[in-house]
């Protein structure tokens, strides 16, 4: 037996790092989703982007999760892959 | 492995033992009646004259053989045991050898010595060697580096203060605290949603300091954390002050020796430091909830070290585990999204109607004296407090009852920008009577030393209830 094996505590998967997604060249055609986690003030910046985007034409949904405290429920976050083509999320207050 | 004879004797014997070497001189006679295989745990030079002695020097023939004994005479038919005994008892090994004339110069009894397979230390590396635990955690080399507490720094397993380093031996030591299998997953642990199962649940309560004994209000603890409605993913996130703190009722507090006394809410209790503390190393490790990164609290806490400990529990008022739906007599672990600890001190009321009213003056300064119904609270009652209530026979739920009809408060003044201060809750509750906290949100437990007029408040989360953290209960079972 050898004293200095130590046994990971951590998750041991975690770091991995993830692709990210490919970005769309252009918004054209597309869809773009706002979502609100529910914390203050959030809607302000959120309305902001929307004015934005919508001043060139690109048509918005928006959507807000029922508290910030927790990760989106999934129905939602099938909802919003269902529904748009690109996600722009409002984090922090 | 040299097979062993599935007909005849096996002796394990060590040399370092009187008895042992009291009967070496028969072993010949025992060879010579028949198949025998003497398997010696410590010295290769014992009854080495007979063909069939093997050093038994990995133990493994003695540990398969559960040797509890040395020396140990067992006999085996068809590659089953029949018979066994241990020690030197003349009859019962003339009765397994068949040799009826066996030892005659020898006393009638000479008790053995214990197996070098449960020396302190080596059973456990016996097993991890030889039995069916198969720990699944990936293995670090740290011999590279001169100190492995410094190691476990290095890969940032710490919390800031030194850890135990997990060496497979200690691991399986501590999963001896729980009857459940290693493997089995105690929850999706966040932020990183990541499987958590008994066996990393011991891993850390190792670096924690952990007993074996304390395995099961951890696990409970961890589990009680885990239900949705404590909401620990956003617990953790936060940039609030909160953090599990872990409260403790039933016989299992006494059975591991958890305070509840003096000094309650302070250090130097193994069982209330390392209980606390494994869960926060476990939030950390497993879950990945390390501050700076995705935990973004702006000051923290003290007690996201450790923040454990067990009521002191009197025939008087109903222990919070039993006000919770827990029955009397089993063992219970409550979990709360606790902040730091503010003193109440009133030293001069000696009537329940007064020391109410101090207590409830200074509840209002959870989370700010003008919000409401945002953060939950636990009121820490010391004896001599409590006695005050007692004696006047209130019980917890009048206490309770008085403190949230004392907190009303006109909204007036607690609108935003009521008073001169913007902080305030919103415009439509101006002309209501306000509760300081939402139903249910303010718990009552009896802890502390028998000296001091004192009591406590630990502030919860400020989004308690359904849209962020509600305290859990759940029982501990053995």
């Amino acid at each position: 037996m050898n004293e200095s094996i130590l046994l990971d505590p951590t998750a041991e998967n975690a770091p991995a790092e993830r692709a990210r997604l490919p970005r769309p060249d252009n918004l054209d055609g597309k869809v773009v989703g706002l979502l609100d986690i529910s914390k203050p003030r959030g809607n302000v910046f959120l309305d902001r982007i929307e004015e934005q985007l919508s001043a060139i034409g690109v048509s918005v949904k928006r959507y807000s999760k029922p508290t910030f405290t927790r990760p989106a429920p999934t129905e939602l976050k099938q909802q919003i892959a269902g529904e748009v083509d690109v996600l722009v999320e409002g984090l922090a207050d | 492995m040299t097979s062993l004879p599935a007909d005849g004797l096996i002796v394990v014997a060590k040399a370092d033992c009187p008895t042992c070497r009291l009967i070496e001189p028969l072993l010949t006679e025992l060879s010579a009646a028949g198949p025998l295989q003497v398997l010696v745990q410590d010295d290769p030079e014992f009854a080495a004259s007979l063909p069939s002695t093997h050093f038994d020097q990995s133990l493994e023939h003695s540990w398969r053989l559960n040797t509890e004994f040395v020396p140990t005479l067992i006999r085996f038919e068809n590659g089953q045991e029949t018979a066994r005994t241990y020690g030197w008892d003349k009859a019962e090994w003339r009765a397994i050898s068949g040799l009826t004339d066996l030892g005659e110069e020898l006393p009638v009894m000479r008790p053995g010595c214990g197996s070098k397979t449960l020396e302190p230390g080596i059973a456990e590396k016996l097993e991890l060697a030889f039995g069916d635990v198969k720990l699944q955690s990936r293995e670090i080399d740290v011999s590279a580096e001169d100190d492995d507490i410094e190691a476990c720094y290095a890969r940032g397993w710490s919390d800031g203060l030194p850890v135990v380093p997990p060496t497979a031996v200690r691991v399986l030591r501590m999963l001896k605290g729980t009857q459940r299998d290693p493997q089995e997953v105690i929850g999706i642990m966040p932020p990183d949603l990541v499987p958590c199962t008994v066996e990393k649940v011991a891993i850390n309560a190792v670096m924690a300091g952990c007993k074996p004994e304390y395995m099961p209000v951890l696990l409970a603890a961890l589990e009680a954390s885990l239900d949705d409605d404590f909401g620990l993913h956003g617990l953790i996130c936060t940039t609030m002050f909160g953090s599990p703190m872990i409260m403790v009722n039933g016989p299992i507090a006494k059975a591991i020796g958890m305070n509840s006394g003096n000094n309650a809410l302070g250090q130097g209790n193994r069982a209330n430091a390392t209980i606390g503390r494994a869960l926060q190393l476990i939030i950390r490790n497993v879950g990945g909830g390390r501050p700076g990164e995705i935990d973004r609290a702006t000051l923290g806490n003290p007690g996201k070290y450790t923040f454990c400990f067990a009521e002191a529990e009197d025939s008087d008022w109903l222990p919070l585990a039993q006000e919770r739906g827990i029955p009397a007599g089993r063992s219970a672990v409550t979990i709360f999204p606790g902040e730091g600890v503010q003193g109440i001190i009133d030293q001069k009321s000696r009537d329940p109607e007064s020391l109410a009213r101090s207590i409830a003056e200074s509840l209002r300064a959870v989370d700010n004296v003008k919000l409401a119904m945002a953060g939950d609270a636990v009121l820490v009652v010391a004896p001599d407090h409590a006695r005050i209530f007692i004696e006047a026979g209130w019980s917890k739920q009048r206490l309770r009852e008085k403190l949230e009809q004392l907190l009303l408060a006109p909204g007036e003044n607690l609108v935003t920008g009521a008073r001169g201060m913007a902080e305030g809750i919103p415009e439509k509750f101006r002309d209501k009577q306000v509760p300081k906290f939402r139903p249910g949100g303010l718990l009552i437990v009896r802890a502390g030393g028998t000296a001091g007029l004192f009591s406590a408040i630990i502030a919860g989360w400020a989004a308690s209830g359904p849209v962020g953290s509600s305290p859990v209960t759940r029982e501990v079972t053995l």
